[in-house]
């Protein structure tokens, strides 16, 4: 399958070869939650709510008191893909990206600064189209964000990827967790093989990606501090 | 909007958002986002508070908020967090467990907080050691799902937090609505329970943002308390004027407006815009709807341009 048309140079998304999907960030969309946003990278859809810092539900999960336990969940709605299909809760797969969820979003917080405490991340995929990963972790740092959780930095991710029918066909693609502001990745998955060099301009694109994703990320939270400050101020 | 679902129609929206948008212009704040670098004087004394770290030599934020400077102290306010306990705040929570000697509460903490037997009068009022029967017993002054009043005593060394409840004033609260609100609208004062007379109404603004409006319980001397409930338990044991009922709802209907609007949350506001939901004929019912929601944001907006129109008049 020809992931590029030759004729008109677009892809079957109607994406040029290296554009990148349209971006839509909301926070707050998750009345009792800590914190939640809402993001949207083309047509992929996402929904992160974070509760806690809070008391450990299970003190067993505890390894060390002097942290904060992080915790992800991600799940993919029925409805989320072309075909519908029920999954169960516990596959491989979703164990696996709430694994890599976590292990990123705890690069970042400062979980020293929350012991005795347990955070929890709920992502839940409401509309696939590849870069489901990337556009969770996005979620994930908006709603961590707004739950008001300390972080080193803005975790971005963003995959030199594929929509879901190229995702179907097996095409490579490429996750890239990003540390912005220390210029640091975090998360490298691919799925695939690739020719080095082709990967390292791969691997570019992504990171450029993951930029332009943490400049839009902080507008989104600055516009939305700025408005509860000046709501809230006498 | 975060708490409240509204269906506004064309009209209700353009004037929320002129609304919100003339709020915007008042107060040009020194927003930061997580990462963005803090701009300081090059003078390298300055002390790095809450919500700052330090990369490359730079200041760099690790929360959203405002940046606030008080003499060489540089840190972030943020704004939609957890509450952050100070002692002597006085805080509303729920009793979530009762483990030995000790009541557990959830009071919007990155923890439970405790609250010891020994740090809380008992109900005969007698100062004495605690005993094993009064530990048997604890479950008859508070239970499970009990909201409770207290103030709060310090962090132990574990980094538990510990609240106590040495006063008449704190205790069980009965016969009420508890409304949960960001803690960052209720600004710490001197005065945090309030008698609202012409309601008979009690108002608790915990600091943790947790609301207590409730029915006026009368806190006197002990032995006058006791006689009290002697003369009277009977027939007022159970029983709450509906007038006062009312009042109570349209004050906690109050509160979930301003607080879904995202003012900050004091006496004043909170009884006038009780009061304006009566002179507009408002039910209590209708108080949640779009229209009064708009109205409560203008009136606000009002309130503030009043408010600085005087400062300046003044000067």
């Amino acid at each position: 399958m020809e992931y590029v048309n030759p004729l008109t140079g677009f892809r079957v998304d109607g994406r040029r070869p290296n554009e990148m999907r349209q971006l839509k960030g909301e926070v707050g969309v998750v009345a009792r939650a800590d914190g939640s946003a809402l993001f949207e990278m083309g047509n992929t859809r996402v929904i992160a709510a974070v509760y806690g810092p809070r008391e450990v539900q299970n003190k067993g999960q505890q390894v060390n008191s002097k942290d904060a336990l992080v915790r992800c969940e991600y799940r993919m709605a029925d409805f989320s893909t072309g075909d519908r299909r029920r999954k169960p809760k516990g596959d491989r797969r979703s164990t696996e990206i709430s694994l890599v969820i976590r292990q990123t979003m705890e690069a970042s917080i400062l979980t020293h600064l929350m012991p005795r405490s347990q955070i929890d991340i709920f992502v839940q995929v409401l509309q696939a189209d590849g870069g489901t990963r990337a556009a969770c972790i996005n979620a994930a740092t908006l709603a961590l964000a707004d739950a008001g959780i300390p972080m080193r930095d803005i975790v971005t991710s963003c995959s030199a990827d594929l929509n879901y029918i190229e995702d179907s066909a097996g095409g490579p693609d490429v996750t890239v967790g990003f540390l912005t502001k220390m210029d640091k990745v975090t998360l490298l998955q691919m799925d695939a093989k690739l020719p080095m060099d082709t990967f390292e301009t791969v691997m570019d694109l992504a990171i450029e990606g993951c930029k332009a994703i943490a400049n839009y990320i902080r507008e989104v939270l600055l516009e939305n501090t700025k408005r509860l400050e000046c709501q809230r101020d006498h | 909007m975060r708490d409240l679902q509204l269906s506004l129609n064309q009209t209700q929206r353009v004037r929320l958002e002129a609304a919100l948008h003339e709020l915007q212009t008042v107060a040009p704040a020194a927003a930061v986002t997580v990462a963005d670098t803090i701009p300081v004087n090059d003078e390298d004394n300055i002390l790095k508070g809450h919500g700052t770290s330090d990369q490359d030599g730079e200041v760099v934020a690790t929360l959203c908020g405002v940046v606030e400077r008080v003499n060489k102290l540089v840190y972030v306010r943020t704004l939609r967090a957890r509450y952050k306990p100070e002692v002597g705040d006085i805080i509303v929570g729920r009793v979530i467990e009762i483990a030995p000697k000790r009541w557990r509460l959830e009071i919007n903490f990155s923890q439970d907080a405790v609250l010891m037997l020994s740090s809380m009068n008992l109900p005969d009022g007698i100062q004495r050691r605690r005993t094993a029967v009064d530990e048997l017993n604890m479950r008859t002054i508070f239970e499970e799902n009990d909201v409770i009043c207290a103030e709060v005593r310090g962090f132990q060394h574990d980094g538990s937090l510990h609240l106590q409840a040495r006063s008449q004033k704190y205790g069980k609260l009965e016969r009420g609505q508890l409304l949960v609100v960001p803690a960052y609208l209720v600004k710490r004062r001197k005065q945090h329970f309030h008698h609202l007379e012409q309601y008979d109404v009690d108002l608790i603004l915990g600091c943790n943002g947790f609301i207590w409006v409730g029915e006026h319980v009368v806190v006197g001397e002990n032995a006058n308390m006791m006689e009290n409930k002697l003369n009277l338990s009977a027939e007022v044991e159970n029983f709450t004027p509906l007038e006062t009922r009312k009042h109570i709802c349209r004050l906690a209907n109050a509160v979930r407006v301003l607080s879904a609007l995202g003012f900050t949350l004091t006496v004043e506001l909170i009884i006038e815009t009780a009061e304006a939901s009566v002179s507009s004929n408002i039910e209590i019912n209708n108080m949640l709807g779009a229209e009064f929601y708009v109205q409560t944001a203008e009136r606000e907006v009002k309130r503030r341009a009043d408010l600085l129109r005087k400062k300046s008049g003044g000067r």
